[in-house]
Parts: C-alpha cells; sequence; structure tokens
C-alpha cells in the first residue's frame, strides 16, 4: 500500500456550504472518493491511499489533468484506490466533482 | 479435558447426563441448585441435525423449569465443543442458518423468561459453532487449554493473500485474528478463564445478576477492541 | 427500474426508502476506517462497508443499513460490526416502524477475523433483543454477494426477509464447501445448482423468505412496505411453532439431495421450469405448495 498527497494552486474557491460528495466503491479494480470544503488558504488537497505501489506519475498526470478541467480551491479530496485504471480514476473523479458542485449548497 | 471428567469437576454433588453421540444434556447438582446441561463432544460439526436438538431441550427446560415464586428459572450451561458448523451442500439446502437462528431464539426466549445462561467452552469453539453457541451465552468462560478461533493462520494467509510471515509477526502484538483463547479474552468475548475449583467458579458465576451485552466494554478496559464501544455509541447517539 | 442486484449499498438506499428521507450516522466525513486493514497493508473504505442511518418509508420512520458488497464482500469488521449493533440499540430506543437491514455480506472479515466473529454475536443478541421490545427487523436480500456466514444466521433471526431470485442465503458459501470438501460436494461454478440451493426461489418454497420479488429495487420497496406490520414474536409457543416446522422439514426433506427432490416432494409439477420463471409467475404457479 502507498500514501500519496498532490496540491494543486490557483483555483476557484468553492463555498465553505457545499456538502461534501462521495463516490464509488473500494473494490478491485475500483476506488472511493471523498470531496469535501475546507479552508485551506486556496488549496485543493488531495490524499490518496492505494493497494498498488509505484503508480505516483501516473496519479500526477491524472490529477493535473483532473485539475486542468476542475479548478476547486479550499476543497480536500481523499481517496481509497484499489487499483484502478487512470480511466477509472478520470470518470470517477468527474463524477465526484458534478455531484459535489451540483448537490445541495 | 473429556465431558465427563469436566461433568465431574463441574458437578461434585453429581449430574444425570445422557450421552447419544456427539451430543449431550442433563441436569448437574451446583451449589446454587440444579443446572441444566447441553453441549457436544468430540468437536462435533454443528449441523441442521444438532441444531435442532439442542433448540428443542432448550425449549423443553424453558417450558418444564420456568422460574416459580420459591425458586429462579433454572439455569442453563453450555458446554459445545465444535470444529464449527458442518460443511456439507445438504445442510445448505435445508437452511443450516436457520436451524442455528432457531437456537439463537430459543436461548433469547429462555433469557427473556429468567433463564440464566452461561457457556463454557472446554475444549474447542470454531467459526459458525461458535456463534451458534457459547457466543449467545449471557457470559462465556473457557478452559485455558481450550482452542478458539475463526481460521488457523495459513489458511487465512491463503484467502487474504497476506504473507503468513506477516500474520504471525502481527499476532504477536494484536488479537483481532489470530487463533487463542487469551486473544478472545483480550476482546471480551471470553469473560475470564476458569482455573481452580471448577464447580465454585460456576457457582460464582451463577451469581452474576443478569446484565446486558457488555462485551464492547470488557473489550474495550482490556485494550482488545478498542473501537467496537465507542462507535457503536456513537451511532446509538448520533444527532438527527 | 433500477437492478438491485447491480446497485451499490447507497443506491439501494436512497431509492428504497422516501426521495431524500435517508439521514446517514457517522457518514463517510468522520473517517471511522477500520484500523486492523491499514495494519495489513490493504486500503480501508471511509464507511467501512456498511452505511447505517435514518429515513422514512412510506411515511413512516425507519432505521436502515446496507451493507456493501463491493467492499471486501460486504463482511464484517470491527467497526461494521459496531455500526450495525448502535443501529439496532438505537432502534431500542426510538420504536421506528421497522429497521431495515439490507444485507449483502459473506460473513466475518477474516483480515479482523475474531473482532467480526464477535461483532456479528453482538449483531445477534442485538437483533434479538430488539425484536423482543417489539420492533421488527426486516431482511433484504438481492445483492451480488449473497448473505453467508454469519451474516446468513442473523437474517434467519428477523422478522421477514425480502429475496429476489438473484439473492443468496445461506451459512458456508458454495466456494468454502468446494474448496474444504471438494468439487464433488459442492461444485461452485455450476450456477445452476448454486442458485437452486441458496437462491432466493428455494428459500422461498422452504418459508424462510416471506417475499420473492424481481430484481428491482421498486419491487423491494414494494415488498418492504407491505411487511411494516410484521408484529415481532418471539413467545413459547411462536418458537414451539417454528421447531415442530424445523422438525418436519429434517423428516420430509432430510434425504434429499437437490433441491428438485424437495420441489417435487412439495407437489410442484415439473419442478425443473421453476428456475426459468420470473418472479410474478413463480410467486403464483407455486402458491399453496411452500413448505
Amino acid at each position: 500500500m502507498e500514501k500519496l498527497t498532490f496540491e494543486f494552486l490557483g483555483g476557484a474557491p468553492v463555498n465553505a456550504t457545499r456538502a461534501p460528495a462521495l463516490v464509488g466503491v473500494v473494490g478491485s479494480g475500483n476506488l472511493e472518493i471523498l470531496i469535501e470544503p475546507e479552508k485551506l488558504g486556496g488549496r485543493c488537497a488531495v490524499e490518496i491511499l492505494t493497494a498498488a505501489r509505484g503508480f505516483g506519475a501516473t496519479w500526477e498526470a491524472v490529477l493535473d489533468d483532473f485539475f486542468a478541467r476542475h479548478k476547486l480551491a479550499d476543497v480536500r479530496i481523499s481517496i481509497n484506490d484499489v487499483g484502478a485504471t487512470p480511466a477509472v480514476v478520470s470518470l470517477r473523479l468527474d463524477q465526484a466533482v458534478e455531484n459535489f458542485l451540483g448537490g445541495a449548497q | 479435558m473429556d465431558a465427563r471428567t469436566l461433568l465431574e469437576k463441574l458437578f461434585p454433588n453429581g449430574s444425570e447426563v445422557a450421552f447419544d453421540g456427539l451430543y449431550f444434556a442433563g441436569t448437574g447438582e451446583s451449589s446454587n441448585g440444579k443446572v441444566a446441561v447441553i453441549g457436544s463432544i468430540d468437536a462435533a460439526p454443528i449441523g441442521v441435525e444438532l441444531a435442532f436438538r439442542m433448540a428443542g431441550e432448550v425449549l423443553r427446560i424453558v417450558r418444564e423449569y420456568p422460574a416459580r415464586p420459591d425458586l429462579p428459572a433454572r439455569p442453563i450451561l453450555l458446554l459445545v465443543d465444535t470444529q464449527g458448523q458442518r460443511l456439507s451442500r445438504r445442510d445448505e439446502l435445508l437452511g443450516i442458518n436457520g436451524y442455528m437462528a432457531h437456537l439463537a431464539k430459543c436461548l433469547q426466549l429462555a433469557r427473556n423468561k429468567g433463564h440464566k445462561i452461561v457457556g463454557l467452552v472446554y475444549s474447542e469453539a470454531v467459526s459458525g459453532g461458535f456463534l451458534a453457541s457459547s457466543l449467545l451465552a449471557d457470559r462465556c468462560y473457557a478452559l485455558p487449554e481450550s482452542q478458539v478461533r475463526v481460521m488457523n493462520l495459513p489458511a487465512m494467509s491463503r484467502i487474504t493473500k497476506i504473507p503468513l510471515e506477516r500474520l504471525e509477526e502481527l499476532s504477536k502484538s494484536s488479537p483481532v485474528f489470530a487463533p487463542g483463547v487469551g486473544n478472545y479474552l483480550k476482546m471480551g468475548a471470553v469473560n475470564a478463564l476458569w482455573e481452580g475449583d471448577l464447580s465454585q467458579r460456576l457457582a460464582e458465576a451463577l451469581d452474576v445478576p443478569p446484565e446486558g451485552d457488555s462485551r464492547r466494554q470488557w473489550g474495550e478496559e482490556r485494550d482488545g477492541r478498542r473501537l467496537a464501544r465507542g462507535v457503536a455509541e456513537r451511532v446509538r447517539h448520533a444527532a438527527g | 427500474m433500477t437492478s438491485y442486484y447491480e446497485a451499490s449499498a447507497r443506491e439501494r438506499l436512497a431509492d428504497l426508502l422516501d426521495p431524500g428521507s435517508f439521514h446517514e450516522f457517522l457518514p463517510a466525513t468522520e473517517r471511522v476506517v477500520s484500523p486492523h486493514l491499514v495494519q495489513l497493508e490493504t486500503p480501508a473504505a471511509f464507511d467501512d462497508g456498511v452505511i447505517v442511518g435514518r429515513g422514512t418509508l412510506d411515511g413512516r420512520p425507519v432505521l436502515a443499513a446496507a451493507q456493501e458488497g463491493g467492499f471486501m464482500g460486504g463482511a464484517v469488521g470491527e467497526v461494521h460490526g459496531a455500526k450495525l449493533v448502535g443501529l439496532l440499540e438505537r432502534a431500542r430506543d426510538e420504536k421506528p416502524a421497522a429497521v431495515l437491514l439490507l444485507v449483502e455480506s459473506g460473513g466475518v472479515r477474516l483480515h479482523e477475523a475474531n473482532a467480526g466473529l464477535i461483532g456479528v454475536s453482538e449483531i445477534m443478541r442485538a437483533v434479538l433483543a430488539l425484536r423482543s421490545a417489539g420492533v421488527p427487523v426486516l431482511v433484504l436480500d438481492g445483492g451480488q454477494f449473497g448473505c453467508f456466514g454469519g451474516m446468513g444466521i442473523v437474517a434467519r433471526l428477523c422478522d421477514a426477509i425480502v429475496m429476489s431470485e438473484e439473492g443468496r442465503l445461506g451459512l458456508s458459501g458454495p466456494e468454502v464447501i468446494e474448496t474444504t470438501c471438494g468439487v464433488e460436494e459442492f461444485d461452485s461454478r455450476d450456477r445452476a445448482l448454486v442458485w437452486r440451493t441458496v437462491g432466493g426461489k428455494h428459500r422461498y418454497l422452504l418459508g424462510e423468505a416471506d417475499a420473492l420479488v424481481a430484481d428491482n429495487i421498486a419491487a423491494f420497496r414494494k415488498a418492504a412496505i407491505s411487511l411494516l406490520d410484521t408484529k415481532p414474536d418471539l413467545s413459547i409457543e411462536a418458537l414451539t411453532t417454528e421447531h415442530e416446522k424445523l422438525g418436519a422439514r429434517l423428516e420430509k426433506f432430510g434425504s434429499c439431495h437437490d433441491a428438485l427432490d424437495i420441489w417435487s416432494a412439495l407437489g410442484i409439477e415439473a419442478p425443473e421450469g421453476l428456475p426459468l420463471l420470473e418472479a410474478d409467475s413463480f410467486v403464483a404457479k407455486v402458491a399453496g405448495r411452500r413448505a
């Protein structure tokens, strides 16, 4: 198992009263993603616990793309992963953001 | 310890217990009065027939020995030696889980009617067989030499794909998954190990007033199960 | 129509209860995860594979729990078990119309086997105490992993069980029996054999499942609503009746080798055709023939 953390700067802060969103399941080839608003001084913090070691560069690339699509700030993203492919990770991240921003204020 | 020796030690004043195959039942004389005994021998696999038979005996005890003005409901002592549930397609076809659940319901009926239920693991208690018997007692005790487990570590390693060495190493400090009566003591499922005069230990156990299920608390006090009590409390009292 | 079998535990709860009524206790943001999994280098889930909370069903207050089979097969660990126990004890305080258990579990989680086994026994005690206090507990079983191990016993402790044909209910899973006793005892890859031994239709015919519904969440909801007024009965009369029924089952079917033999003995014509029937026509065909 490996723990990875990333930070992104330069996004637009989301409303701190937004309800957190959770998508996915911690099962083989899948992952769960929790997005929460948090005062992080304009940062978007991502923390990943993954069963597959040695994929830090892949995660970084997937998250770079993600942040290019969704410039979030003051948001914490927590991920529990069991070897999801980059395509699945991207899909789930988009679902999570959609639920988060589409959900109740 | 074999069941007959055990019964002599538990009931030096005498007992009348009938053995039939892997099953036995009867009555023992304790210093607190008569005690109903239900048990099994030879690490019996608990299948549909055995669970059904034990349930029938519990119902008979509830019917014939209820609480009276001068006498409490007759206590029940479970002395179940089991290697676990019987593994067979036939048992599944007939709904073995339902037979075990029926036994559990009958024990709850007895509890609701004021019968004290004491479990003593005297040899082996494994997985589903343990779940359907001694773990349903008000309090479960064990002899120090008894064996309690869900699964041995090599089998656990094969299924979880966690290296055996890692499991063995971690089991030295964690009571949470490895076999051993000491682990179940630490986690609160076994209240105490019985040593010395067993008839005296039984008399003491029969003197304990009825209580709810306190095993989470014991597990926490003994530093074996640190989360269960607190998590259950939080769900019970969460806002909303 | 959303498939119950395909849906996640969260989706099941959301669609089963009145829209928007579900409120979760100890949600993912609380991060009450299993420390034992992390210790064994195994990823944990923020809800430990079970969602517990309150909601309404047909306007009536209920407490509900759903196990997520996708996470470790819905297996019970220390936190998972304690969440279920806490919910059942809360029901004793609050006296809702019912507690709904959306079960999907292989039983005890081996990574924390002792804590899981003890946890299941605490769930059993809590279900029985709750029923003794007059609150019915309803089980819904139609997930991909079925309901086995200790949770199979828990299910049969409850007031009623709703199953789909896809649901499975038992103690030792077919794979466990095959691994231990050999493929000639139970061929776990023979899907037809597995389903007719532990599947919803057989459980319904034996009288263990109270309702057999099609695989969609709306059908489960309808069946659950119809069972809301079930009155728990742990009286000596009720248990004596159950005892007689279980005794009669051993006598009548104890020498049967296959579910087909049991279905024949129940007087059902052409029993080999039962697995092919849709839920509604199946229920109509076996009316009056159940054990």
